[in-house]
């Protein structure tokens, strides 16, 4: 790939992209001209990208992002109108549409070079490398609580500061007067000396004739108006009346409706099946086999067995239809076909030790195992889990013979959009792929898998279809946040100081520093060996952190226990290098009254964990009664840098704190003869009304970097329950979901539970 | 086989198989698709419709269950054609929402508890409550939003001269 330079961006058609970063301006005779097509409107200007300004001087914020709960809109929007000094009220939010344009280099760059800053001058090749590897990955992902840390800070922010200054510029040529002169506030211009005052609009059309730059000047956050402060969210009135439009509310004329059954051991195929009855049902038109697939890219790979289909006037008769089949399947290759076998593997592959891949590997961990006064051992396990989104996987198809369009709810909609396109034989170009609001995420609707399903159906029946997978198949079909198990030793010295922390598990994903602690340990040996299993891997909230999480603030816990002393001012002794870390630490042990002792039966358990550029701990209280955990009150304080949507953060951390809170007491998929045994909400349960504790967050605005909010909140629940129930009864988990256990008070006064 | 029934205060004749849920007719026959589908099993409330002003679980209703009776959906929640029945205003004001898809379900259940016990304490809460799954877990939002709206907190009746199963006309 050859340099890039400034020019090369505003002529090579790259530009529109371009616009995350550095800002590029739409201008006719580029490739801009397509999402002028697609997004832009009689009387509206396309000055940014991500920014409209319409004549009646209404600004739209074109949003790269999919909403699927955690107010992405809102909070972007906010963003840009910062910056831009946008009027609140007369600024629209919209989803950017599924063309390669709007691939999210900025989120390419989020990944490859996370946290490394460049200077000025290599920013243009290195935006411009980015753009083209975005492209091509066809990348526009909402994931990895990346949107407001990289898109909004690579991109609304710059895009709002950039086209704020243009219009700056545009105003001090019109009016003759210094652009210091010139004041915005509120979508105006002012010039207060001459008493004039202009709407943006005034200026679009010059703007958009304009450059801007690469690196303009941003607020100072003292200054900020609308960032931090609370604005409700534009999707919440849709989503109280019935309104809003999920995937599943699409209706197309001439539909069919279809529901599925795929290979129950992934992998599998289909050996024979008998149809008779399912066709005989009222209202089923077709039953379709839609064939195993696989597919490898950076995000959303995946690897499905064969599937059934049934077609139908209605989803409640192709769902009869679907119960109606008998089917023979030939069962994929598994070794570990059990839950059972498969952690015996785990166990015997972390036993072996054999080519161990080090996170860390600093000190001299063999000497302070031999001179330890204490050594505590203790293996941890985590089941598999799946998402279960409120919304069961559904997509609705037309395909034609030349042109395909589709309607999911989906975290990629560009990533979509190929690989439909690839299964069905048809160009990118050709496939239209409307993007809806999803009920729920979480990680599973970033893999294309009931997308491409539903556009298979349609190509193979020559209609319009809607494709609505059961619970039972959204169950058995995830993409499955893995099990694990964890092995530790840790060696103490005479007063119970930790020398050496030494930690092995099995397989290991994403992010790479999840398994670290940041405690002053001097000799630590964290790393992982292999031990493949055939149950698909799926990115879930909070991904790899989910797991560790749990394993390290238990184990730190049982160190300081086994030292003899306070699990948080032990934890706080070993974060003197860690100031933000202590920060947040102190203030959920001071805001949950730590030093006050509960009574009998009672305990708190803390936990500290950096997820995705954001601190969050948390405290926990627990009553355990006649073996009955009861979750009284989480303390959460999170510091994100900066809360951009404080009630938004806010809802995040109890959003997640509820989904770690039910894998820690209720979440295990079990695997038998290959195949998951759960299949709904009666056998893989989730927290509800009853169990949901009283939740009180707090934000320190430190002013650091911006972290994220989506997944922050999901880690730390777990451990912190843990070490609660153990405070309350000396009963120490190392298995989750607590659910299995029956925790009789008093009983396993020092005994552990897995 | 044919079905008559109200809805939202219209009556409605659908000629379905009368095994059929009430959900899918909802949805399928009658276009109103604010009525959720989750689980198919009763399971997770996004369904819940009133009945004769009952929180009802419409995906294991038969449509023959409803024959002569009146169904009200969110759509019909509302008092006037753009009025919103206090609880989603409550809801707006809490910032319930996050994906928003159990929510139908969620005020279904949430304006029936009102509307027969107007000032409800936490256990009639967990109670009513406890059939609605929402997996982005607003459940302390709801509780907030709930409380917000009752006798004992508003001091006031006239909120839920609305709710459910009074006649929209």
């Amino acid at each position: 790939m050859g340099k890039w330079t400034r020019r090369a961006f505003i002529t090579s058609g790259i530009v529109a992209g371009g616009g995350l970063v550095i800002g590029v301006a739409m201008r006719p005779g580029n490739q801009a001209r397509r999402i002028s097509e697609v997004i832009g409107d009689e009387g509206g200007q396309l000055v940014h990208s991500y920014v409209k300004i319409d004549s009646d001087n209404v600004i739209t914020a074109i949003v790269p992002h999919s909403e699927m709960g955690q107010g992405v809109l809102t909070t972007l929007g906010q963003m840009l109108a910062e910056e831009l000094d946008a009027d609140w009220d007369n600024l629209r939010v919209e989803e950017a549409p599924a063309i390669g344009e709007y691939a999210h280099y900025a989120l390419g760059r989020g990944y490859l070079f996370a946290g490394t800053e460049f200077p000025d001058i290599i920013v243009p090749s290195i935006d411009g490398m980015m753009m083209r590897v975005a492209d091509s990955l066809d990348m526009q992902i909402t994931g990895g609580s990346m949107s407001v840390r990289v898109t909004g800070v690579m991109g609304m922010q710059v895009a709002g500061a950039a086209t704020r200054q243009m219009l700056v510029e545009a105003a001090s040529r019109a009016w003759d007067v210094d652009q210091a002169e010139i004041t915005t506030e509120a979508s105006h211009l002012i010039h207060a000396q001459s008493g004039r005052r202009a709407p943006y609009a005034e200026f679009a059309a010059t703007v958009a004739e304009m450059t801007p730059s690469y690196t303009p000047t941003l607020k100072d956050p003292q200054d900020y108006k609308i960032v931090g402060t609370h604005k409700p969210r534009r999707d919440i009135p849709a989503k109280v009346d019935g309104s809003v439009q999920f995937a599943l509310d699409v209706r197309v004329p001439n539909m069919l409706y279809a529901t599925v059954v795929r290979a129950p051991v992934f992998g599998g195929t289909v050996a024979d099946f008998d149809d008779q009855a399912a066709r005989a049902i009222e209202g089923v038109v077709d039953v379709v086999v839609l064939p195993a697939a696989s597919a490898n890219t950076m995000v959303g790979g995946f690897n499905v067995g064969e599937t059934i289909a049934v077609v139908a006037d209605s989803y409640w008769s192709a769902k009869r239809g679907v119960d109606a089949l008998s089917v023979n399947w030939n069962d994929g290759d598994y070794v570990a076909g059990s839950s059972d076998a498969i952690f015996a593997q785990f166990d015997r592959d972390i036993t072996a030790n054999e080519g161990k891949e080090h996170d860390i590997d600093q000190g001299d961990t063999g000497s302070a195992f031999e001179s330890a006064a204490q050594l505590i051992e203790a293996d941890y396990y985590v089941p598999y889990l799946a998402h279960s989104c409120m919304e069961p996987m559904n997509a609705t198809a037309d395909v034609r013979a030349d042109r395909a369009e589709i309607w999911v709810g989906c975290q990629n909609p560009l990533g979509f959009r190929r690989m439909v396109a690839d299964f069905i034989g048809l160009d990118s170009e050709n496939v239209t792929l409307h993007n809806h609001a999803m009920g729920g995420g979480f990680g599973r609707k970033a893999v294309p898998d009931y997308a491409i399903q539903a556009a298979q159906l349609s190509q193979a029946i020559n209609r319009p279809v809607q494709l609505i997978w059961s619970r039972e198949e959204d169950v058995r079909q995830d993409f499955y946040r893995p099990a694990v198990q964890s092995r530790f030793r840790g060696a103490l010295d005479e007063q119970g100081n930790l020398l050496a922390w030494e930690n092995t598990y099995v397989n290991k994903n994403e992010p790479v520093e999840a398994p670290l602690i940041p405690y002053a340990v001097p000799a630590q040996d964290i790393g992982y060996v292999s031990s493949p299993t055939h149950v698909p891997f799926g990115a879930w909230r909070s991904v790899d952190h989910s797991q560790h999480g749990f394993f390290t603030e238990s184990f730190i816990d049982e160190a300081a226990h086994a030292a003899g002393r306070d699990p948080y001012e032990y934890r706080a002794e070993l974060l003197g290098e860690h100031p933000r870390h202590l920060a947040v630490l102190r203030k959920a042990a001071e805001e949950a009254n730590w030093s006050q002792a509960l009574g009998t039966g009672r305990g708190r358990g803390i936990s500290l964990q950096e997820s995705f550029g954001s601190l969050v701990a948390q405290v926990v209280e627990v009553t355990v009664s006649d073996g009955e955990v009861s979750v009284d009150r989480v303390v959460a304080v999170i510091d994100p840098g900066l809360a951009i949507a404080p009630d938004g953060i806010a809802a995040q951390l109890e959003s997640g704190i509820i989904y770690g809170l039910t894998a820690a007491l209720h979440g295990e998929i079990t695997i038998e003869n290959g195949a998951v045994v759960q299949s709904n909400f009666h056998d893989y349960k989730a927290v509800r009304m009853n169990e949901a504790p009283e939740i009180e967050t707090h934000v320190i605005n430190s002013g650091h970097a911006i972290g994220g909010a989506g997944e922050p909140g999901t880690p730390g629940i777990g451990p912190a329950l843990a070490n609660a129930i153990y405070a309350a009864t000396g009963t120490r988990i190392r298995r989750l979901p607590l659910g299995n256990f029956n925790l009789n008070y008093g009983v396993e006064d020092t005994g552990a539970v897995g | 086989m044919s079905t008559t029934f109200t809805i939202n205060g219209v009556r409605q004749t659908v000629d379905v198989d009368p095994a059929k849920p009430l959900l899918w007719v909802i949805r399928e026959q009658l276009a109103l698709t604010g009525t959720k589908f989750g689980c198919g099993i009763a399971q997770c409330g996004a369904c819940t419709v009133h009945i004769d002003g009952q929180a009802m679980r419409s995906c294991v209703t038969p449509i023959s269950a409803v024959e002569g009776r009146e169904v009200t959906t969110i759509e019909g929640l509302g008092s006037a054609p753009d009025g919103l029945h206090p609880l989603q205003q409550a809801w707006i004001e809490h910032q319930v929402p996050q994906c928003g898809y159990c929510q139908s379900g969620q005020l279904m259940s949430a304006a029936a508890l009102l509307a027969s016990n107007p000032a409800p304490s936490d256990e009639d809460i967990d109670n009513a409550m406890q059939g609605n799954v929402c997996r982005c877990g607003m459940y302390g939002r709801i509780r907030s939003a709930i409380k917000s709206v009752s006798v004992a907190d508003a001091g006031s009746e006239q909120l839920y001269y609305n709710v459910a199963g009074v006649d929209h006309g």
